[in-house]
Formats: C-alpha cells, structure tokens, sequence
C-alpha cells in the first residue's frame, strides 16, 4: 500500500465512524454542534499519531504478553497531556467535552490502530495512519456536528443560517442517534455504489 | 432519600446509555440477541460496581493525598484493565458455571467507556463511598435496562422489511433514538 492511499483511507474507505463503528460514544456525545465535534477530532488526532508513533518506536522492546496494558499506559499518557493543555488553553471547550476527554483512552480507535497498525509497521506509516484516521475521525464527527448544529439550532460554526421553527430534538440526545443513523445510511449507499 | 434520589436519577433520567452516551459500543454490539444482553448487563454491574469502589479508595487514599490527581486517567485505566483480568482468573477458578455465563463478556469490558466514565463522574460528584456504590449500582442497572429493553426490538426487527441502506447498524441507530425520545419522558422526575 502506498503512503497515499495509506492516508486517504480513514476518510470514506475505512472512516472510523461510519464504516468501522469505532468510537461510537464520544461521536454521540460531543457533537451538539460542528465546533465541539471538530475539537474533539482534533484531540483524538493527536492522541492518535502521538501513540501510533510510540508504539511503532518500541514495538520490538515490548514483551507479546503485556503489550495491549502497556499500549493503553503510552495512550493514557498522551490523554492526560491533551486533558491538561486543553484545560488550560481552551477551557470553554474543555468545559463543553467534559468527561469525554478523559474517555479518549478507552476510544476503541486509538487502541485498534496501536494493536492492529503500529505494532506491525515501519514508524512512518504508523504516523501517516494515525493523522489519516484521526482526520477522518474529526471530519465524521463534524460532519455529524454541523447536521445537528443546523436541524437543532439553525446555525453552522455558530453562524446563522436558518430563521423560525427549528427541530430542537436534534440538538438533544434522541437526535445524536437518529441524525448518526441516517449518516451512516448515507454512507453505506456511497461506499458501495 | 438521597440514595433514592441517585437511583431513580442514574436508571431513568439521565440513564448511562441512552442519555449520556456511555458505553454505546456493547450497546450496539452485543444486543442482537436478549440473552447475550442480559449476560453483558451482569458483566457490567458486577465489573463497574467493584471499580468504582476501588477508584474510590484510590482518589481518597492515594492519589489526593499525595497531590497526584492529575495521574486520574492514568492510575483508573489500569486499575479497571488489572481489575477485570483478576476478576476473570477468579472467577474462573471460583465459580465456573458464573464465568460460563459472564467469561466472553469480561475481556470486552476494559474498553466499555462507562467504567471509567462511573468511576471518574462519581469522583467529580464528590459522592462519599456508600454513595458511590449505590450510583454505580443504579447505573449499571440502568445499562441493563437499556441493553435489554433494545436487544428486545432488534430481536423483532430482525423480521421487518427494512430498506437495504438502512438495514443492520443505521436502522438499530435510529431506533436507539426513538428509545432516548420515550426515556426524555422521565426529565423533571427529580
């Protein structure tokens, strides 16, 4: 595979959200608008490549039998850096994820690219998966973002767009799974056609 | 009453799954069939009640006293991940026939966001220990609810006409929303 293709792949062919179904709960959570799903693509991101890095460098160094506790040990680490440096420099937007910033260590993605990419390939590759993967992650969780930011509150990156009666449910829980659902419909019919 | 309160709020107002958007993987992934569903709800209750009284201990005994809170994510994720493993050697050994019916559900649980998420919420909630315990209690009780309630239609969907892009994940999802939608009819109950 070449470093191209290795790249664009997390975008549609193998998008996280709407094709592997990893990372489902914060992708529900965050995204009651487009800038909250895009910070939290963002953070993930970097969690992503830094940990993909990590691992590809000492993948020979770690024993078989204990390599899933100590990849989640790098990955919690890097969690715990992006926790700090977001409460300190963003913290509106740290107050807007909450919880699930600290839940970036048990996003099935980081963890499925450290087990099923890093340990296995050269640590360039491992990095270009990881900035592929992650921004496909944050344009999924934009995407899903800016659909219930506009059917919720009319209003894309808080501009707005639409006047007069809005679907308030979108905004709310009811309509993350909803608008997901359709989404991934959408992307199903564009996959395969 | 307080203890009420908490579980009456964790079961139904803002139930784990369907409101706070915790542990959706098992949520989607293993409620093809009831029965599994219900296995992976006893997993869980068993699984988050005792790591969130652990963590407890952990935050009050070890980590605020030595000015270690910010190592939170860290110390919790490991010991959840360590918790689990030895739940699963005892277990094993312990009660076979337990382990037949919890064992292949066990592994999956160290990636369930909502053990981590119980046990880092009651901590900001500044709950006391029995409180704690009860909050992790209702909440898995609540994932329970949630896991079967869902398995129960998906059972039945499986017998629908269902367009084909929307077939499987996509119509499990929305019919997840329908779900939120009745359980936003508890919202003001406390």
């Amino acid at each position: 595979m070449n470093q191209v293709q290795n790249f664009t792949k997390g975008f549609i062919k193998e998008n996280p959200v709407f094709v592997l179904l990893l990372g489902l709960c914060p992708t529900l959570g965050v995204t009651t608008s487009a800038i909250n799903g895009l910070g939290m693509g963002l953070a993930t991101t970097f969690v992503l490549v830094m940990s993909n890095l990590v691992v590809s460098l000492i993948k020979n160094a770690i024993p078989d039998k204990i390599r899933i506790p100590s990849f989640i040990v790098i990955i919690a680490s890097f969690v715990t850096i992006v926790e700090l440096t977001m409460q300190a420099y963003t913290p509106a937007l740290f107050d807007a994820l909450g919880l699930f910033i600290p839940l970036i260590v048990v996003n099935c993605i980081v963890l499925g690219r450290a087990e099923a990419f890093a340990s296995k390939q050269t640590v360039y590759s491992s990095m270009i998966d990881g900035v592929g993967m992650g921004l496909g992650f944050a344009f999924a969780l934009t995407l899903l973002g800016g659909v219930r930011e506009l059917l919720g509150s009319g209003a894309i990156f808080g501009i707005n767009l639409i006047k007069g009666d809005l679907m308030l449910v979108f905004v709310l829980a009811p309509g993350a799974f909803i608008a997901l659902g359709y989404l991934i419909a959408l992307m199903n019919k564009v996959v395969k056609s | 009453m307080e203890y009420f309160v908490i579980i009456i709020s964790a079961i139904f107002v803002s139930n784990i799954v369907l409101a706070q958007f915790l542990g959706i993987c098992p949520f989607v992934g293993v409620s093809g069939k009831l029965s599994t569903s219900v296995g992976m709800g006893g997993a869980v209750l068993f699984v988050m009640t005792l790591a969130t009284m652990v963590t407890w201990v952990l935050q009050y005994y070890v980590l605020n006293p030595f000015g270690l809170a910010f190592m939170q994510t860290i110390v919790f994720i490991l010991v959840i991940a360590a918790l689990v493993q030895m739940v699963e050697i005892i277990l094993k050994k312990v009660s076979p026939p337990l382990y037949q019916a919890l064992g292949v559900f066990l592994p999956l649980i160290t990636t369930n966001c909502a053990v981590l998420g119980v046990a880092i919420l009651t901590i900001q909630k500044e709950f006391n220990l029995m409180e704690s315990v009860v909050f992790a209690i209702a909440n898995a009780i609540g994932f329970t609810l949630a896991i079967v309630l869902f398995s129960g239609i998906r059972e039945h969907l499986d017998l629908m006409e269902v367009p084909k892009g929307m077939r499987g994940v996509p119509i499990a999802l929305v019919v997840a929303g329908i779900l939120a939608l009745a359980f936003m009819g508890f919202t003001g109950l406390v």
